[in-house]
């Protein structure tokens, strides 16, 4: 890659060095744009707020009908209920340790293996034919299945956020080892490194900004799989929630569900691009590393 | 230099080497029949127009690729893969992207075992001989493609490798910056003593640098013309305006150019033109 960039400098080229080195993040404009940013962000979120208001206290009945939404006010006092209540941490809390392992056996594997069907042509041609069959089947297709698979209603509901979380992940771990500088690994055999150094040092950090793509997306797919089994075959959990609300016509907590989902979906996901961000200073999501 | 284990340069020799790409109508034979001896702590530049096959020998001596024919020896051993005495500096620096300069540097060591104290101050060293003390601990895309190169250079210097191969490190930075690699690297060279086999398409590049010149046609590649530069040294910029400087220009230009080949039928047009009208 061509990183070198035309400068605007009449000085002596070995300047360029300081200069480059030297060029620190200009903090106060960067701190300014965030905080506009922000503030817009509020702006336009209580406009939309505002008119869902005026369209559920008016009920609208234009193509929506919103004589049966609950407007957000009546949502806030369904929120403020369910904040003081223990139901909270008992949904809330079923939930996320599916999430938590689910999702995380299905990231130790699609990341081992997808590394192994990257690197290995014979990895590939064992794997990928049967991989590519069950990609595209929906993991809320899988659950009539998981059902007869797994003796507990739990395990199976765990199973689906597995594959929520498994295809993502894998794919993307397989394009970041495909798609990895050859002449770094060339480079690096040349110093010595053996395949397990290989692996170690190169590969699997070479990969990691893939990895990581992977891993956000994978969370978002994982939550949205989840929810959907806990509607069909669950007890406790964000998602039985939900649906207990709509059986029991408890429509702000309907409304509540969704959102406290959206909140649970967006958390976890910035924990994965934070955790990324911590782990690879190294790399500038615009323009590469390299 | 000094606590750093000594060099041993390795000669390097290619016996009839022939390399081709592809099979049937669409085979490419870049390499044909090349033989080269190069001494142990010789400075070699291998010249040839873009696209000769320059970087193929390179990569036959590296150990990438397999040849058609022939045989690759460095020191008493035949090549038949990559290995840690024979160190690689490609045109675009391969540093890696997640390490920063001192764990870069540092990374050849590590492959070989020797303890983290003492690796990271040999390439703490190497690092401070060639000006970059003060960046070891940036990432390699923090600082210019010069001392992304320096950087490149030293991982490799730090290993003492017998023998260095250099794919046109220098041809991707500006001028100025190019200038002082050259030098540095002449100082490297004059420290460690290792052998250094320099490709490059630079007629003035390979005549300041080289103990020898060696010239390839187009492709196939084969060895057309082969000369030594006598040139004191250290050198300076001044050998550039030597006369045996502009002689030897003159005799790579014209091989470069037109190839003996082609040389000899225009000789032959000109004087047959001088003789008839």
């Amino acid at each position: 890659m061509n990183t070198s960039v035309t400068r605007v400098l009449p000085s002596a080229l070995s300047d360029e060095d300081e200069l480059r080195a030297a060029s620190l993040p200009r903090v106060s404009q960067s701190t300014r744009r965030t905080a506009l940013a922000v503030l817009g962000g509020l702006l336009s979120l209580s406009v939309w707020i505002g008119l869902w208001q005026l369209a559920s206290v008016n009920d609208w009945n234009f193509f929506f009908r919103f004589e049966n939404i609950p407007a957000p006010t009546d949502v806030a006092a369904a929120a403020a209920d369910f904040l003081t209540s223990p139901k909270l941490a008992a949904h809330v809390w079923s939930s996320v340790r599916r999430i938590f392992i689910g999702y995380g056996v299905a990231s130790v594997l699609a990341v081992g293996l997808g590394l192994l069907i990257g690197r290995f042509r014979l990895v590939s041609h064992a794997t990928l034919p049967a991989l590519e069959v069950l990609r595209p089947i929906p993991a809320v297709a899988w659950i009539p299945l998981a059902i007869l698979l797994f003796a507990s209603a739990e395990q199976s509901m765990v199973f689906i956020t597995f594959i929520g979380a498994f295809f993502p992940v894998l794919l993307n771990t397989i394009h970041g080892v495909e798609t990895l500088d050859r002449r770094l690994l060339h480079a690096a055999i040349t110093l010595g490194a053996g395949p397990v150094a290989l692996f170690r040092e190169v590969i699997l950090p070479g990969a990691m900004p893939s990895i990581v793509t992977g891993l956000s997306i994978g969370m978002g797919t994982s939550w949205f799989s989840l929810v959907t089994a806990e509607m069909i075959s669950g007890q406790f959990g964000i998602g039985y929630y939900t649906w207990e609300a709509y059986t029991l016509q408890n429509y702000p907590n309907i409304v509540l569900g969704m959102i406290s989902i959206g909140l649970l979906g967006m958390l976890s996901s910035s924990l994965i691009k934070a955790a990324g961000r911590y782990f690879m200073p190294w790399f500038k999501p615009n323009g590469g590393a390299a | 230099m000094s606590t750093a284990a000594a060099l041993r340069a390795k000669s390097v020799s290619l016996n009839g080497v022939s390399i081709h790409f592809g099979e049937g109508a669409h085979a490419v034979q870049a390499l044909d029949a090349v033989d080269l001896q190069i001494p142990a702590g010789q400075f070699v530049s291998i010249l040839g127009p873009s696209g000769c096959g320059k970087s193929t020998i390179l990569n036959a001596i590296g150990g990438f690729g397999n040849l058609s024919a022939g045989q690759v020896y460095v020191g008493d051993e035949r090549v038949h893969g990559a290995g840690p005495d024979r160190g690689i500096v490609f045109q675009q620096h391969t540093l890696l992207p997640w390490k920063t300069v001192i764990t870069n540097v540092e990374f050849g060591l590590k492959m070989r075992g020797v303890p983290a104290r003492e690796r990271r101050q040999s390439a703490r060293e190497i690092l401070e001989q060639v000006g970059l003390g003060e960046f070891l601990h940036h990432y390699p895309h923090q600082l210019s493609g010069g001392m992304q190169q320096r950087v490149n250079l030293v991982r490799v210097l730090v290993n003492r490798p017998g023998v260095i191969l250099m794919d046109e490190p220098f041809c991707s930075l500006d001028a100025q910056t190019r200038l002082q690699m050259q030098s540095m690297l002449l100082e490297l060279w004059a420290a460690l003593g290792m052998t250094v086999i320099f490709v490059t398409h630079d007629v003035d590049e390979a005549l300041f640098l080289s103990d020898r010149v060696v010239v390839l046609s187009r492709r196939p590649a084969r060895v057309i013309d082969e000369f030594s530069v006598e040139l004191p040294r250290p050198r300076t910029r001044e050998a550039l305006t030597d006369p045996q400087f502009m002689r030897l220009k003159r005799r790579s230009l014209e091989q470069l150019l037109e190839g003996p080949r082609q040389l000899s039928a225009h000789r032959q047009a000109a004087a047959s033109e001088s003789r008839g009208v």
